[in-house]
């Protein structure tokens, strides 16, 4: 028996692919991915990380010489120092011509960034602030985060405490934050430590408040009643039970403070409240570069750039970090 | 309404309680002598024996408190070391141009942020979201005086569009006035934007996917209603609230905003009085910050009321 085919019929055109190709990803290019803000903000700050404890290396010179003879030096012009350096290694290769007309004079500055009004060099002081703005931002970051959650526990599991301590951390909140610190570097004095002391001061009520919420929903979980009820230790039940649970929150509130601790650092050692002015820290500089804005904003700017980025990698690395962490607080911020 | 609003003041009554006291035993916390801190590193022992009966520091703590808060209450904030004036005095000499450039950030703020919360929650994901969500991510990111900086810099120097620095009394023109006071404010106010757009975003987000909201869309409600007639008006407390709260970041960036701008407010006399220690100064603007901070939230906690009548007290 054989088959016959109606000529009529024709075979179905290939259809286009309705879903594009699955693209293979390998477990970094997943990670960066799924967490593209948590990737970003953690390179950044690897980079700052790494900048400031290799800034010894960098080509940097003793961030506190003074060379009263050059003097606010702007840094190189950086088109001048292009066409310089690698233009002109590009003219050397036959048949290229990049430069029109006579190769340019060499840059005129020997400081990167420029040298402020005592003639130290910005560039490395720069290089060397990333160390003071880093150690405060994590300084602050786990001071307050282990202040405010021994705290919040205490709130959240003594019914007795509960009321005097949110009183007395209300109290503390409704001090604007930088207004207690200033107040409080007036009268402690000047050095890196009492910086961290004065805004974790201003941190702590925060997290006591993140905690005691998450501790006292966590009190009438089914878990916790069952471990009370057959016999925990409250201890036990703190350590055990509640303190993982909390962990999370505190992570990326932690993350939110040492990146509000570094902007705080650099705005105290600004108005002159912080950082010992001896210590060349990113706030320091651009204290020192108010007064000549105006004419040398190189001053002020380098450190800026260095801090915003700084700050903006920390504060990438939390907004993913609560994504990631804490799915239910992504929602509603 | 009127026993809520009365239970809410009392509320407030312990909250400022604490503010008075930590403000108080600032002084008494840090360690050494209080006296010859105040009189600082270059003062002979007269001097300091002087600060130290002027503070009455012979008497003992929990008295001086007494006396000290019994004289806040009456209105009098103590006696500028440096000036010798009273405290209550300078404030009032610098409060105009504070109150001036936090009014001007707060309606600046408030007219952008919030349409821009509203269309990013609207066109969510499209590329107007996400340059809005990138634009506050920075005003968290850039300190206050950076964009002051930078503004004074474009707007000022190189433009040449509103004076540099200064400020001009609201009586000597109201033109002037508001040149001066337009680039402190939106240096100022950005990071409060970022606060509120985002806040703005996210709680629009979760009003618009309502069923109310689907309801309107089908009897044919404009789009423009729907968004700031049905949904921003539900929205309005957690965006109230961030109002409220995010009021401190504005006190404190008006302090440095004031020394980059060169404006004679009291963020100048917190930082001039830091410079010199004079202490009752900085307690005094610490105190009266606190207590404006405190009313703008008791403020806010009336307006719930306004915007969502199930709040009833």
């Amino acid at each position: 028996m054989s088959i016959t085919i109606d000529p009529n019929i024709v075979a179905a055109p290939q259809l286009a692919d309705v879903l594009p190709p699955v693209r293979v990803r390998g477990k970094v290019g997943m990670f960066v991915y799924r967490y593209p803000t948590i990737a970003v903000g953690g390179v950044l700050l690897a980079l700052m990380l790494g900048i400031a404890l290799f800034a010894p290396y960098l080509g940097t010179v003793d961030p506190t010489a003074l060379a009263p003879a050059r003097r606010t030096r702007p840094p190189p012009d950086f088109v001048a120092w292009f066409q310089y350096y690698v233009l002109s290694a590009l003219d050397t290769i036959p048949g290229l011509t990049t430069i029109v007309g006579d190769p340019m004079k060499p840059p005129s500055s020997q400081f990167l960034f420029g040298s402020d009004m005592l003639g130290r060099d910005i560039y490395s002081r720069t290089l060397y602030g990333a160390r003071v703005s880093l150690k405060v931002g994590f300084a602050v970051a786990a001071v307050s985060s282990i202040i405010g959650m021994l705290i919040g526990v205490c709130a959240g599991f003594i019914r007795l405490l509960d009321t005097i301590i949110m009183r007395i951390m209300d109290g503390l909140m409704s001090i604007p934050s930088i207004l207690l610190a200033i107040a409080l570097m007036a009268l402690i004095g000047a050095s890196v430590q009492n910086v961290v002391i004065a805004i974790s001061v201003s941190e702590i009520p925060r997290v006591a408040r993140l905690v005691r919420g998450v501790v006292l929903s966590l009190r009438e979980q089914a878990y916790v009643e069952a471990a009370i009820a057959s016999g925990t230790k409250v201890p036990k039940i703190i350590f055990k039970h509640i303190l993982p649970n909390t962990l999370a929150p505190i992570i990326v509130q932690a993350t939110f403070i040492c990146a509000s601790a570094m902007l705080a650092e650099a705005t105290l050692s600004f108005i002159g409240a912080g950082t010992p002015p001896t210590i060349p820290s990113w706030g320091n500089i651009m204290a020192e570069g108010r007064a000549l804005w105006q004419v040398k904003p190189y001053i002020v700017f380098f450190p800026a750039v260095f801090l915003s980025i700084t700050v903006l990698a920390v504060n990438l690395l939390g907004d993913g970090l609560r994504d990631a962490l804490d799915p239910r607080l992504a929602k509603r911020l | 309404m009127l026993a809520y609003l009365f239970r809410r003041v009392l509320a407030t009554i312990p909250v400022m309680a604490v503010v008075a006291l930590f403000v108080f035993s600032l002084l008494y916390i840090a360690p050494g002598d209080p006296a010859a801190i105040i009189a600082g590193d270059q003062a002979s022992p007269a001097d300091v024996e002087r600060i130290r009966v002027s503070l009455g520091l012979d008497r003992p703590f929990l008295i001086r408190f007494g006396s000290w808060l019994w004289d806040v209450l009456h209105g009098d904030l103590g006696t500028s070391i440096f000036t010798n004036l009273p405290v209550t005095h300078l404030i009032a000499q610098r409060i105009q141009p504070t109150v001036s450039l936090m009014a001007i950030t707060l309606v600046i703020s408030l007219t952008f942020a919030i349409p821009l919360g509203v269309v990013a929650a609207w066109k969510q994901g499209s590329w107007i979201d996400r340059v809005a969500m990138v634009i506050s991510t920075f005003g968290f990111s850039v300190p206050v005086f950076v964009v002051g900086y930078v503004l004074a810099y474009v707007f000022a120097l190189s433009l040449d569009w509103v004076p540099v620095q200064g400020y001009t009394p609201i009586e000597q023109g109201i033109g002037r006035w508001f040149a001066n006071l337009i680039l402190p404010a939106i240096a100022l106010g950005l990071i409060y934007m970022a606060l509120i757009a985002r806040i703005t975003r996210a709680t629009m987000l979760e009003v618009l996917s309502q069923d109310y909201v689907r309801t309107a869309r089908a009897k044919g409600v404009g789009q423009r209603e729907i968004l700031f007639i049905h949904a921003l008006k539900n929205a309005a407390v957690p965006i109230v609230t961030v109002v409220g709260i995010g009021f401190a970041s504005l006190i404190g960036g008006a302090v440095v905003t004031e020394s980059v701008f060169a404006i004679p407010g009291l963020g100048r006399l917190t930082v001039d009085a830091i410079l010199r220690r004079d202490y009752p100064v900085i307690q005094g603007v610490v105190l009266m910050f606190s207590f404006v901070y405190v009313l703008v939230n008791l403020g806010v906690d009336l307006i719930y009321t306004l915007f969502d009548p199930r709040i009833r007290y």
